[in-house]
């Protein structure tokens, strides 16, 4: 961001010393280094925010054009229309990132400590199934999940979807088309996120730190609690992070597996964009996503304590 | 990443001394993180092998979702379904154009922030943080934002645009592991062994980061390769891959999708497994 300032800061102030041009170059040499990439990204990464902030403040239909009035108003219009969804999508994404973490753990875990020559094409393995498309494993889940598949009639005998029913998960006898098939597929799909980063900060540890603590005569649950766990944590953080953040968003799971009852903030977005050509609330919507999650990123880091992200 | 320790495999059978349950309990405590391990790989491989067992299958009506009987058609009429090679090789165009361009601006942004003393350091790292923190349908919509407001037809160049940007963040991140991992005292010993700044870079440098920046490229193309949401916005009526998957998933899918799924998971099994063997050879001479 201010690498152009700082370039012309450094260019203004060296020709007044007497210092050799060598230095003058070196000194130049990161900012010019920097200049492309960081160019690139202002340009379509943070330029591309005040533009949907502005649009989020203007007025207009789509057929005569829009107009910026700067009507504040078309936030508190966008959210009481569309807070259910909001909730929706937190509440999915935490319930997956959740189940990421349960499922993701003792795999990384496992990798770190139990998997000695079989390291790395265990992290191959772990890897491997997210190179096929999102699109074509979403579609998958969907046979997986489909009325006559084989998962459902088997639960469907055994009496939990009766028991899911009443937990709200699913509806009728259908897996598919539930909020439980949606929360299934968003964990499927952001697991690499939660996997690795929890396994590079098991790698870093010293597993002689864990026997330290069973030689100390803490029970294998204690040295868990009290050493390995502490020692995860920016794992733990980073992990939770890449997997709520995505899935908050994230549009594709509710649309393939949900029904339009479980819709999710992103679909909203997306109809409000391409569907009833509503620019400004679709703008609003997407600029207040931006902002919750960045508060909640802020208020996760300052309580989890860490700083070190990726 | 390939240092194994002999120590952990003693903790496997580690059991609690005061009260010993026998036989099968015994094995399922002393193994109950590797079971809870295999049911994990067992739930990430279950619908890898859905993709590729039906797309051996030879549906009867409009979507490929119930097994009805074996046939290959869909790998040898692989180019039978009505736009999907088209959008494909869009895809793999964009795909390699995205990799080449985010990985150059990606390398040599890395290469500024490991090992250079500069100000705006830590703003420049956030900057490089954001984009992958960043919801995708927001990235996708500001950027829609911004064509809008300028006026600027949407289409294959601002897919491309949109996906460099969103790949040098990974870029950057990798090369930067690889950089931060490398031991500057063989940078050293080339120079005091009268190397000049080029050749130094030349034959030790970048010899040492090229594993970092081939893991870099791989992971640019693979994200490029597979966005749907920020393609979706910026997109207008062009067709790649993923959007064409999109548009079946509404309409019926033909098993073809599934031969594509199947393929991109076998390729980069082999990517990665040549990989690793030409690793292993390097580590022998």
């Amino acid at each position: 961001m201010s690498a152009g300032a700082a370039l012309a800061e450094v260019s203004d102030k060296e020709p007044g010393k007497v210092q050799p041009s060598v230095i003058n170059k070196r000194k130049l040499t990161p900012y010019l280094l920097l200049l492309p990439g960081v160019l690139w990204l202002a340009v379509f990464f943070v330029v591309p925010m005040f533009s949907l902030f502005g649009q989020s403040l203007q007025t207009g239909s789509f057929e005569e054009g829009y107009e910026q009035t700067f009507r504040f108003a078309n936030y508190t219009e966008a959210l009481s229309t569309y807070w259910p969804q909001f909730v929706r999508s937190f509440v999915y994404a935490g319930i997956a990132t959740l189940l990421c973490l349960l499922i993701a753990y003792p795999l990384a875990y496992c990798i770190a400590f139990r998997s000695g020559r079989w390291k790395n094409a265990l992290l191959v393995l772990v890897i491997a199934p997210f190179f096929t498309s999102f699109l074509i494993r979403t579609l998958a889940w969907q046979t997986i999940l489909s009325d006559s598949g084989i998962v459902t009639t088997t639960l469907n005998t055994l009496h939990v979807t009766d028991v899911m029913r009443f937990l709200g998960l699913t509806e009728g006898d259908r897996l598919l088309a539930t909020p439980l098939a949606v929360i299934t597929g968003l964990t499927y799909n952001f697991l690499p996120f939660m996997t690795l980063p929890i396994y590079a900060a098991l790698d870093r540890m010293d597993p002689r730190l864990i026997e330290a603590a069973q030689d100390l005569y803490s029970s294998p649950w204690t040295s868990f609690r009290k050493v390995t766990w502490p020692l995860s944590l920016a794992g733990v953080v980073a992990g939770t992070l890449l997997t709520f953040i995505p899935a908050a968003g994230d549009y594709i799971n509710a649309q393939l597996l949900g029904a339009p009852a479980y819709r999710m903030i992103g679909n909203v977005i997306d109809s409000q964009f391409f569907r009833v050509l509503d620019y400004p609330t679709a703008a609003a919507l997407s600029f207040t996503l931006m902002a919750s999650i960045l508060v909640l990123v802020s208020l996760y880091i300052r309580r989890a304590g860490t700083e070190e992200l990726v | 990443m390939s240092t194994t320790t002999e120590a952990p495999s003693k903790l496997a059978v580690t059991v609690p001394p005061a009260r010993r349950p026998r036989g099968p309990i015994r094995w399922v405590r002393a193994h109950i993180i590797q079971i809870a391990a295999a049911a994990a790989l067992f739930y990430m491989f279950l619908p890898i092998f859905v993709v590729v067992a039906f797309s051996f299958n030879q549906p009867t009506g409009r979507y490929n979702d119930k097994w009805v009987q074996f046939s290959t058609n869909a790998w040898t009429d692989f180019c039978g379904v009505n736009g999907m090679c088209e959008s494909l090789k869009l895809s793999l165009i964009i795909g390699l154009l995205a990799t080449l361009a985010s990985v150059l601006l990606g390398t040599l942004t890395a290469f500024a922030i490991s090992r250079h003393r500069f100000r705006g350091r830590s703003g420049i790292n956030l900057l490089i943080f954001m984009p992958m923190a960043t919801p995708e349908v927001v990235m996708g919509s500001s950027l829609l934002a911004l064509f809008v407001t300028l006026g600027i037809p949407r289409g294959s160049s601002t897919i491309l645009i949109a996906h460099i940007m969103f790949c040098l963040s990974f870029v950057v991140v990798t090369v930067k592991a690889r950089l931060a991992s490398l031991d500057s005292r063989l940078e050293q010993a080339a120079m005091d062994l009268y190397a000049n700044e080029r050749t130094t870079f030349l034959r030790v440098t970048f010899p040492l980061v090229l594993p970092g920046i081939v893991a870099a490229s791989l992971l640019a193309f693979s994200l490029s390769f597979d966005d749907f949401i920020i393609t979706n916005f910026n997109s207008e009526t062009t067709v790649t891959f993923p959007i064409f998957v999109w548009g079946a998933a509404q309409r019926g899918t033909p098993p073809q999708i599934n031969v594509v799924g199947a393929l991109m998971f076998g390729i980069s099994l082999l990517i990665i497994a040549v990989g690793q063997i030409v690793a292993s050879r390097r580590r022998k001479v």
